[in-house]
């Protein structure tokens, strides 16, 4: 057999498998989504019909689309710097030579990552409970006016921003651990010598150093965060007021709720756009200025 | 600032920052020993008083959780193995065999990363449908027998193998199997670790998928039955901790076990492009 021959048996299985429940269904989406595929079509086919972009016109006029699509980029662009930021200060941390015990630490930190969301989720709201939880308890007890975390639509999604960042910071951590070990340690030696401030040394020696691995890692955690679903779903239920309904969550509620799957699918491209527009709008800034 | 000062900040900030991460995993197993009632009393308990084992029993005995548990070993267990051959092979071939259109399909593979998984999950649901897999275990675990991440990961390493070894064992008449099988793998076996554990923790956790593919309590997983027991018992967290504890405890062993091979995939897969 030739080498040729036996190559394409190697793929042949991912291939078919990536190529007939991946790739033919996103075809398939963007179809479907000019479609007006309902309850009734999936009875009967023959109910199908073409409605070109009619589902995306409704869609952009529907109060309830653009208030799912603020409140995941109200989740985006609060909840990404915030998560960047617990995980460069986590592994600077972890980065220094005073700290002691790192692998300890480091495996702490990391160990909200690998849990499930929904059960993680289901502690959060326990432990943010208005009444019983321990949090309340906490706050009442020091003097500060408790907060009704899950049933006030404006804590509600604070509450779930603080949840991601818990639960998702040791990814990155592990990420600029890596990236800060890479930074050549006689430029801090330089910096020293010169008399540079710790806080000096990481803005001009540690910020700029880390700016590819600060790229990827944003660019990463963008496209993660727009994904927002688990975490509605088990803690609020898109509610309070529908405060904490995400773009995903009105997709899954129009497509398998309600049976709207050409409208739903719809709502799936938009995102998909969104998504690609930003984070290709990310890697542009970040290069700017660069040498081509 | 001082040595002495910095090191005690530094090592104080630390300890506050894996309380922050672990005290509520921790909260959890404590409240999951508490008899019923006792986690909505004030103020909130922080230990059980009259520890008991009540919660997990009537997890297993009355809510089908070992039904659940065995569903979510299945589906995750069947998803890890099948789906490592796959991307192994894959991933390979990409790496290491010559053939017409290696690039092109891979580059194919490698755009097609920026689509998010749930573009494609309505009109797969209604593939599924069609071919009568909805509310099956195949419904979970066929769509996930091959994963870009996967091949992407294996080609990365597959590319550090000298060509010299396959071609003497081509040489010596070894044909394409007999050298992936014998000479390839052993080589591969570090990353083969590292994908196993990747895609175990992922089978494990996922979500949004198994709840749309899972239309009945029987073949329900772990996270989905938590997430509709949770919803109907909103007030029980006794419960629904010890629910958590059983959900989470087995990726949270199997990272401890193994958590070197998974710290290194990480970084290995996060150095696309």
């Amino acid at each position: 057999m030739t080498t040729s021959r036996a190559a394409w048996l190697f793929i042949t299985p991912a291939l078919i498998i990536l190529g007939l429940f991946f790739l033919l269904p996103v075809v398939a989406a963007l179809v479907l989504s000019v479609t007006d595929y309902d309850l009734y079509a999936l009875a009967d086919i023959r109910n199908l019909r073409f409605v070109a972009l009619e589902n995306y016109w409704t869609l952009l006029q529907r109060p309830l689309f653009w208030s799912a699509l603020g409140h995941t980029v109200y989740f985006v662009v609060v909840g990404v710097p915030l998560s960047l930021m617990a995980s460069l200060g986590a592994a600077m941390l972890l980065n220094s030579p005073l700290a002691r015990f790192k692998p300890f630490f480091r495996t702490a930190l990391f160990a909200p990552v690998v849990t499930t969301v929904v059960a993680v989720a289901v502690i959060w709201r326990y432990l943010f409970n208005t009444k019983y939880g321990l949090v309340n308890y906490v706050f009442d007890a020091i003097g500060i006016p408790t907060v009704d975390w899950l049933g006030d639509p404006n804590w509600a999604m604070p509450t779930i921003i603080l949840f991601a960042v818990w639960k998702n910071f040791g990814y990155n951590m592990i990420i600029f651990m890596a990236g800060l070990q890479a930074i050549p340690g006689d430029l801090y030696e330089a910096a020293r010598i010169d008399g540079a401030s710790a806080f000096a040394q990481f803005r001009h020696i540690t910020l700029p150093m880390l700016k590819p691995t600060m790229v990827m890692v944003s660019i990463l955690t963008v496209s993660g965060y727009f994904q927002l679903f688990a975490e509605p779903y088990v803690m609020t239920e898109g509610g309070p007021l529908q405060s904490t309904t995400s773009v995903l969550y009105l997709m899954y509620e129009e497509g398998f709720k309600w049976w709207n799957l050409g409208s739903a699918s719809a709502v799936a491209f938009i995102l998909f756009v969104i998504m690609f527009v930003v984070t290709a709008a990310m890697l542009r800034l970040s290069k700017r200025g660069e040498p081509a | 600032m001082s040595p002495r000062v910095a090191k005690a900040l530094i090592n104080g900030l630390l300890i506050g920052a894996a309380v922050i991460a672990i005290a509520p995993l921790l909260y959890m197993v404590s409240v999951s020993f508490m008899p019923q009632g006792q986690a909505s009393s004030l103020p909130p308990p922080v230990l059980p008083k009259n520890a008991t084992l009540d919660n997990y029993r009537q997890l297993f005995m009355n809510a089908g959780m070992g039904r659940y548990l065995f569903n979510s070993l299945l589906i995750s267990t069947a998803i890890t193995l099948i789906s490592l051959a796959f991307n192994l092979m894959a991933g390979y071939a990409f790496a290491k065999l010559e053939f017409r259109g290696r690039q092109r399909i891979f580059q194919v593979l490698l755009g097609a990363l920026v689509i998010p998984a749930q573009v494609a999950m309505l009109p797969l649901f209604l593939l599924l449908k069609y071919m009568g897999l909805v509310n099956t275990y195949g419904a979970v675990i066929v769509p996930a027998l091959a994963t870009i991440f996967g091949i992407f990961l294996v080609r990365q390493y597959a590319s550090g193998i000298p060509d010299d070894l396959m071609e003497a064992a081509r040489i010596d008449g070894a044909g394409e199997f007999r050298i992936f099988a014998t000479i390839v793998m052993p080589l591969l076996k570090p990353i083969m670790v590292t994908l196993a554990i990747f895609t175990f923790l992922a089978a494990w956790n996922d979500f949004m998928w198994p709840l749309i593919a899972l239309t009945g309590q029987e073949h329900y997983t772990l996270p989905i039955a938590l997430a509709s027991l949770s919803r109907e018992h909103v007030q029980d967290s006794e419960l629904m901790m010890a629910g958590s504890v059983v959900t989470i405890l087995p990726v949270l062993v199997l990272f401890l076990a193994l958590q070197r091979y998974y710290l290194e995939g990480l970084l290995l897969g996060s150095v696309k492009g």
